[in-house]
């Protein structure tokens, strides 16, 4: 077993059971915090398929923006005679029939594809230069499109959160 | 160089359990995060087969949804918000005036 | 070419260790003669006066939705950056248009006042 097989397994290891421990927590603040080992987890992944860009990309929006707004919905939701930060589940076991044929189906459809790959190791360097260059060339439309997403989501929240 | 299935059988296996999460937990800010683990592991496809096809182009994609995951989330925990100042609840079963 | 991280994760492992060991050696060699003053919760030398699990204003809401999305606007300005000389005017006007759009929304924060702590 090579060592980037080993750090993959890690990772792997990582993402999965911080991702079980954020669904089946029953508080909801140790649901939050897991999520954060998750996003990293998700970002070694990253750094192991060469995007390097993306990984810091993933702990400045991921970890450091949206995980700070879960805790602060968190902290802004919790009735504050009942202490207790917790949330129960419901309707099991028609989801775990519903799950299991969803994650049966994708894994034959996964395993049983010959996926088209690059031959030899892949080795896509530089990838934030690329990025830039395809972001105002290429994918111009989308990138301007997100700015009025984004001027959206700022009128929409602010409209919406503000106390009336 | 492991073989790019071990990770879309990782991805499957996070947004699966993002899947469940969705369909049994009721809270609302809870389903939120489950949806961020679903975003995440579509990301994850994105880059392997970015890093597997040698083109930048998946990570371009992963850029634009991580842009769209935080708008989301700032409206979506805007109108949580909004929900728990009129009823005082975040959980999804009691929140059901739209039902007739 | 992981190679490169050599450092990332050596400072990892160093902040870890110094971590665990500065927070774990007072613990271990300190002497220990507790009160209850000494082991009621620290609030800036104050006694505490009320719970600390109150739910706190939604106006810390409203600053943490603006960071998160002049964040995403600094994360796309820094691939353009890379590339600024290269893609000349052309890709500076773009980048403009973008900023601009952005700007238009923090105009309406100020103007709806969304951002004074009164």
């Amino acid at each position: 077993m090579e060592l980037t097989d080993i750090i993959f397994y890690i990772f792997a290891l990582v993402t999965i059971g911080s991702a079980m421990i954020v669904v089946f927590s029953r508080n909801l603040v140790y649901s939050a915090f897991s999520l954060m080992f998750t996003f990293l987890g998700v970002a070694g992944l990253y750094v192991l398929l060469l995007a390097d860009f993306l990984a810091v990309t993933q702990l400045m929006i991921y970890v450091g923006g949206i995980l700070v707004l879960m805790i602060f919905g968190v902290m802004l939701t919790h009735r504050v005679v009942n202490v207790e930060i917790s949330s129960g589940a419901m309707r099991v076991i028609p989801a775990t029939i519903v799950v299991g044929v969803f994650l049966g189906t994708l894994l034959l459809v996964l395993t049983r594809t010959k996926w088209m790959v690059m031959e030899g190791s892949p080795d896509v360097i530089g990838t934030t230069s690329m990025i830039g260059t395809a972001l105002v060339t290429d994918y111009l439309l989308p990138f301007e499109v997100s700015g009025v997403v984004l001027l959206v989501a700022i009128v929409a929240a602010a409209f919406m959160a503000r106390k009336r | 160089m492991l073989s790019i299935n071990y990770y879309l059988i990782l991805s499957a296996v996070l947004f699966t359990i993002g899947v469940v999460g969705v369909l049994t937990r009721r809270n609302a800010i809870l389903i939120f995060m489950c949806i961020e683990l679903m975003l995440n592991s579509v990301n994850l496809t994105l880059v392997a087969f970015s890093a597997y096809l040698g083109n930048v182009e998946g990570q371009v994609l992963v850029f634009f949804v991580m842009a769209v995951a935080a708008a989301e989330a700032a409206v979506g925990l805007a109108i949580v918000l909004a929900l728990f100042r009129n009823h005082v609840t975040v959980n999804l079963d009691e929140i059901n005036i739209l039902k007739w | 070419m992981l190679l490169e991280y050599l450092p990332l994760v050596l400072v990892l492992a160093v902040s870890l260790i110094f971590g665990i060991v500065a927070t774990n050696a007072s613990w271990l060699f300190g002497p220990r003669r507790p009160d209850p003053e000494k082991l009621s919760t620290y609030e800036s030398g104050m006694t505490p006066v009320r719970t600390a699990r109150q739910r706190f204003s939604v106006r810390f809401y409203m600053v943490a939705m603006l960071f998160i999305v002049f964040d995403i606007e600094v994360v796309f300005m820094y691939p353009w950056a890379v590339r600024f000389k290269d893609l000349g005017w052309f890709g500076f006007w773009e980048m403009l248009v973008f900023v601009g759009i952005l700007m238009v929304g923090y105009g309406y924060i100020v103007k709806k006042g969304a951002l004074e702590w009164d």
